[in-house]
């Protein structure tokens, strides 16, 4: 500790370079935060998919529905834990631009749904209070926040698809539960009650978007998908059963490779930018060498020369680091740039390791080899060079 | 006046020989910019791209006629009775869907569904517009060129697979057959269209589709060539007063300038932050590099102003170099853009749609342009201050430093 001012004098002799280059480095470890959120975002929760949880779809897409009399046949499959259904509602919220259409709006059962989704956290009371209005609405947390909603509010939504029997496109819901949820689960939804869209809507009724299906052992997954699709071959409506993570995955590849050269890019201009401000500090230690040969000179042993310049490299890297990232996972918890279009967007944990390991990495690497240098250096040569 | 000019030339030659003299700073400045142009541009070329292939779809001559409420083709349902009635309306051009045949008005009902087609990147199935016309649908959308195979047969389980759709999905070409639910379809030929979003899609029979889609009588839209690009409020006016129908009607390329809204944003805001951020890190780098010059050059600095030059000429020198980095890097960027992102294939979910779009990434003049003007204002920002200082300098002192 008794070199930390001469240490941070070294970093003072010329503040404006010091500075400059922590800024860089903030700016590096903030996109490095940006990068690891996008990644997931594209990924479309592939990775916090539920290894227990199968989706039923018509085996032509996704879009085509499937009659609700599937769900007692495939309650019966052995191995079959729980079985519940979603419909795409797909309206707008005042207008087209607010992009809630891309939100996940749904009639659903609201007992079976949130028993096939324990990570959505609802309170007891909101929880009943839902499930007793017909008319009422659960909300996710983002979802809630982003429009404004609060509990008892009454919001209409338009109908882009279904309209009510009166031939009326607006559907109004009671706001009774706002949801929360852990890192990485989809708090934007938007979940009403099926048995009173089945009843109000005009045409398509006793139809269903898909299933979700609870299996008690994940080891049985391939053998369960085609046991339910066996159920209904050669029916008018044929099915296909997927993992939740296949069909998470299948999304991603849907979005398929402007995802991955955003993050190709994201992390190309991360990299650069560890490599500029790397070389710059090199630089700055590679201007004084006639400073460390007076170091030396006054009794500097070869190994506190290399610990001296490696620590100077190592506290701008840990300093501008640490900022980006703290401003980083900051920015990324303020929500998606996008404004409501990535549904999943959070910091993982295991990228703030990588990102300390960067950082460490970065510090170590740009002071080494002018430390190294350093230590060699031969006190005459370097006097005279000067 | 003149004299100020001559300093200020003869003060910038001077820095502008001096580059080479510190190359290493100088390349890292523009290695820096031409790296942030490249990305930013090539950002950019991807919306760019996915607006060309869905701006190029929509005529002005044609009008699209949806359900009301609807705002997307995928979501609209049009009865039988109501197509008719469309059909009948003013505004609407005639003519003949083949040759030899009695002129009928080029009105178009069409169905849109999605069916699964894996994709030839990953194998994974991807939703594949499906959509299902009749003969007039060909007439109202001129610029469609059968590429190879021939025309479908009406009344038949045939489709036509546009040329995007043909590059990006497996399974599709000429002469295969596909099975989707009950049925099983003949791939008969495929067809381009200047690069617009038809070519992402598969097109069949209507008739055909709508029994194995349980459709009935009904069909999505309906789309009409109009007399003119001006017959369309006539068009639009007739059928919103008409009380037997419910419908909106909008000009096809407002519809599809509007479509495809959500992945424009994502692509915008990212290309707009990565900039920004990007932007900040080149600045630094720039005012790095310009300082270091500016030290670098203290004595000459302070030379040539003891000899009389004028602050207001080592300003505009230095601030020359540094836009002239600046360019460097601007011009080596854009053009790394256009080599490794123009014209690039891709497919994408348009979530509008929920179906795959096809399209070329597409590095537009605009966009080269907006890149180099980008790195000269990342120029003036890094010029800037060093060049106040070069200009500040006290003349003995630094003649002294030196």
């Amino acid at each position: 500790m008794k070199f930390w001012p001469l240490l941070w004098g070294n970093l003072k002799r010329r503040k404006a370079r010091t500075v400059f280059t922590l800024l860089s480095i903030v700016v590096a470890f903030i996109l490095f935060s940006y990068l690891a959120a996008v990644r997931v975002a594209f990924s479309a929760g592939v990775d916090v998919a539920g290894a227990d949880r199968l989706f039923t779809t018509h085996k032509t897409s996704i879009i085509q529905p499937l009659p609700a009399g599937y769900q007692t046949k495939i309650a019966e499959v052995p191995g079959v834990v729980l079985v519940t259904h979603a419909t795409w509602f797909g309206g707008i919220y005042q207008n087209p631009n607010k992009g809630f259409q891309g939100v996940f709006q749904g009639p659903v059962d609201p007992e079976g749904y949130l028993a096939m989704y324990p990570e959505f956290k609802v309170q007891d009371d909101q929880k009943r209070a839902w499930i007793e209005d017909r008319e009422g609405v659960l909300i996710g947390a983002t979802t809630a926040a982003r429009f404004g909603w609060k509990i008892g509010d009454r919001v209409p939504i338009q109908g882009t698809i279904w309209r009510k029997k009166d031939g009326s496109a607006t559907w109004e819901f009671n706001v009774r539960g706002i949801y929360t949820g852990a890192k990485g689960v989809d708090t934007t939804q938007f979940l009403f009650h099926y048995d009173y869209f089945d009843e109000a809507r005009q045409f398509g009724a006793g139809i269903v978007g898909w299933y979700i299906v609870r299996i008690a052992d994940p080891a049985k997954t391939a053998e369960i998908c085609k046991r339910i699709d066996a159920i209904f071959e050669n029916s008018p409506a044929e099915t296909k059963t997927v993992t939740e993570k296949a069909l998470a995955q299948s999304f991603a590849d849907q979005i398929g490779d402007i995802g991955s050269i955003i993050q190709w890019i994201l992390s190309a201009v991360f990299f650069t930018l560890l490599l500029v401000t790397g070389n710059t500090i090199a630089q700055s230690v590679r201007e004084r060498t006639s400073e460390i040969a007076v170091l030396k000179t006054v009794g500097f042993s070869d190994g506190k020369t290399l610990a001296l310049i490696l620590a100077e490299s190592g506290l701008i890297a840990i300093l501008g680091g640490g900022i980006g990232l703290t401003l980083g996972v900051l920015a990324v918890g303020a929500g998606d740039p996008t404004g409501g279009f990535l549904p999943i967007f959070y910091f993982p944990t295991k990228d703030l390791i990588l990102g300390v390991i960067f950082v460490l990495l970065l510090g170590f690497v740009a002071g080494i080899l002018p430390a190294i240098q350093a230590m060699r250096m031969r006190i005459v040569d370097a006097l005279r060079r000067a | 006046m003149v004299n100020w000019f001559v300093q200020v030339f003869a003060v910038t030659l001077t820095a502008i020989r001096t580059v080479p003299q510190r190359r290493g700073a100088a390349l890292a400045t523009v290695a820096g910019i031409a790296g942030v142009v490249a990305v930013l541009v090539g950002v950019l070329s991807i919306g760019e791209g996915f607006r060309h292939a869905l701006r190029s779809a929509g005529s002005p001559q044609n009008a699209l006629v949806l359900r009301s409420g609807s705002d997307s083709e995928m979501m609209s349902v049009l009865l039988g009775d109501a197509v008719e009635i469309i059909a009948q309306a003013p505004g609407i051009a005639r003519g003949s869907v083949a040759a030899g045949e009695a002129p009928v008005p080029l009105s178009s009902p069409e169905l849109f569904v999605v069916v699964d087609v894996p994709k030839k990147s990953t194998g994974t199935p991807a939703n594949v517009p499906l959509r299902g016309v009749q003969p007039t649908a060909f007439s109202t959308r001129p610029e469609l060129k059968i590429t190879s195979g021939r025309m479908l047969e009406w009344g038949k389980n045939e489709i036509l697979v546009g040329e995007g759709a043909h590059r990006q999905f497996r399974g599709l070409d000429v002469g295969t057959h596909v099975k989707w639910g009950q049925n099983e379809w003949t791939v008969v030929g495929t067809f381009s269209a200047n690069g617009a979003l038809w070519e992402s899609e598969l097109w069949t029979d209507a008739r055909v589709l709508q029994p194995s889609y349980r459709r009935g009588n009904s069909f999505q839209t309906v789309v009409v060539r109009l007399e003119s690009v001006d017959a369309f409020d006539r068009f639009k006016d007739a059928l919103t007063k008409d009380p037997r129908l419910d419908v909106t009607v909008q000009r096809e390329s407002d519809f599809f300038g509007n479509q495809g809204r959500s992945l424009q944003a994502i692509i915008r805001q990212l290309g707009f932050l990565l900039a920004v951020l990007m932007g900040i890190g080149a600045v630094f780098g720039a005012l790095n590099t310009m300082y270091s010059a500016v030290a670098a050059r203290t004595r000459e600095v302070a030379t040539l102003r003891a000899l009389g030059f004028g602050p207001g000429a080592v300003v505009v020198s230095v601030m020359a170099e540094s836009l002239l980095l600046a360019l460097a890097g601007g011009v080596v960027g854009a053009l790394l853009a256009w080599l490794f992102f123009d014209g690039y294939r891709t497919s994408t979910l348009n979530f509008d749609t929920f179906s795959q779009v096809t399209f070329a990434f597409d590095v537009t003049p605009a966009l080269l342009f907006q890149g180099v003007f980008f790195a000269l204002v990342l120029g003036l920002a890094g010029g800037l201050f060093p060049a106040i200082r070069a200009a500040r300098m006290p003349v003995t002192a630094a003649l002294r430093e030196a």
